[in-house]
């Protein structure tokens, strides 16, 4: 049964300041509504809950994207269609910058935003390995103050994280050191765009004398919150890329997640897929490692 | 049920001209377009933001207009399919799309048309792959796309022609 706006409040207060203040006046009664992909979608088929919402879209605070010496911050409130033009997201963060160019079509990148897909946590998003992988750390911010969180830690379940309801994610924070990395992403699912993954992978991995001597892979739609498989990253890392070594890592990939069947895929096809595209990634990783 | 909210007044600029109406903040702006103002030409398809029918240009920038809270279209510019045409005198993606039979039933078309303005706006001479990223949010159930594609690339083309662009 669809929504009825007479039943719902929407205020836009235009300043971070002010939102937060109204978050911290009553906390848990104010749904924050950002470019609205996610929650108009809910709100039409009439299953969101909330019924008073604040308006994030286009505070200029959450909208821009700071290039330090080291790290890069990103506002919570950019969009898929912000980090995709943006020159050093797609030079040195190209994972996040994939992730971008495949979330929803170009009207969808031009309204979402990369802070929503985060409290959103949905294990499927696209964007959420890649933030894995470079190991990104989130500011959140409320009239408390600020306070800082690696991102791996945020997601602690199925569609539940550490945000506390008078907090928003004010930013993203990427370190820039992964310039000599050799990056890796698949989405597999009906088709790029629109379509939520079956499976998405984002890896990086760095070959010196021979062996891995850094690698990182993280993957979404194979457990209950995007996963950085961990233990095949033991079994690859210090080691020559071989067939045994790919075989082994392959096996450790399929072990450590938890997939599940739904409407969009099933545990044994989401399995073999991303076995497959570990096995891709360290192949190619290799292939690089003997061209340098 | 709770009790029926205040209604705000909207004001925002379409296809030329400042407009404001009375509606609640959380109205979609596709039902206050097509509603309020009359301006039918956006269509409902899904309704959750997957096919593209309700496709407008918000401040440029190409937008599902079943997922914009009205309020959030407070004081913005607004360009619907309704603000393409010059008088009788068609607009170039229009004239395209009759020109190699890119519209069939139609319900997709102005969505379709406001995704092409969208990309050719920022890519004036779109190579195929483009034309397909550009419209990937567009779902058409009749022409299976390649009279569509045709046409968006053909727009271009007399785009290019009337600007004078070197090849």
């Amino acid at each position: 049964m669809r929504s009825d706006p007479a039943d719902y409040e929407l205020v836009a207060p235009g300043s971070l300041t002010a939102v937060v203040s109204l978050l911290a006046d009553r906390p848990g009664e104010w749904l924050p509504i950002a470019g609205g992909t996610d929650v108009m979608v809910r709100y039409a088929a009439g299953t969101l809950p909330a019924r008073k919402l604040v308006s994030l879209w286009n505070l200029p605070e959450l909208r821009r994207i700071d290039v330090l010496d080291d790290a890069i911050s990103i506002g919570a409130g950019c969009t898929y269609s912000d980090l995709r033009e943006h020159e050093i997201v797609a030079r040195e963060f190209p994972l996040l910058a994939s992730a971008a160019r495949w979330t929803g079509g170009i009207a969808n990148q031009n309204r979402g935003t990369l802070g929503g897909n985060i409290v959103n946590a949905s294990p499927a998003a696209d964007s959420l390995p890649a933030l894995l992988v470079y190991e990104a750390e989130l500011i959140l911010v409320s009239t408390r103050g600020e306070r800082r969180l690696q991102y791996v830690e945020f997601h602690t379940g199925y569609k539940t994280t550490l945000l506390a309801a008078d907090e928003l994610i004010r930013s993203i924070c990427l370190a820039r050191r992964f310039a000599g990395y050799s990056s890796y992403s698949r989405k597999v699912g009906a088709r790029n765009a629109q379509a939520i993954s079956k499976v998405c992978i984002a890896a990086l991995g760095r070959i010196a004398g021979g062996v891995v001597e850094d690698l990182r892979i993280a993957a979404g739609s194979v457990a209950p919150v995007p996963m950085r498989l961990g233990e095949t990253e033991s079994v690859v890392k210090g080691n020559a890329i071989d067939a045994a070594l790919v075989s082994r890592a392959r096996r450790a990939a399929v072990g450590e997640i938890r997939p599940i069947d739904d409407i969009r895929s099933t545990a044994a096809y989401r399995s073999a897929v991303l076995g497959n595209l570990v096995a891709e990634f360290l192949l190619g990783l290799g292939a690089d490692g003997h061209s340098e | 049920m709770s009790s029926p909210r205040a209604q705000c007044e909207i004001s925002f600029n379409i296809n030329g001209e400042v407009k404001t109406v009375q509606a609640y903040p959380m109205a979609r702006l596709l039902d206050v377009l097509r509603l309020q103002l009359g301006l039918t030409g956006a269509k409902e398809g899904c309704g959750e933001g997957e096919c593209g029918s309700c496709s407008v240009l918000m401040d440029g920038t190409l937008v599902n207009s079943c997922l914009v809270p009205v309020l959030q279209a407070q004081g913005t510019k607004i360009v619907t399919i309704e603000g393409l045409a010059q008088g009788s005198q068609l607009h170039e993606l229009q004239q395209a799309f009759l020109d190699c039979g890119g519209a069939q039933c139609g319900i997709c078309t102005p969505g379709i048309i406001m995704a092409a303005r969208y990309l050719l706006n920022r890519t004036r001479q779109p190579m195929p792959e483009d034309i397909k990223e550009g419209l990937s949010g567009n779902l058409c159930r009749c022409t299976g796309y390649a009279q569509i594609c045709e046409a968006v690339a053909e727009a271009a083309a007399r785009e290019s022609a009337v600007r004078g662009d070197a090849k």
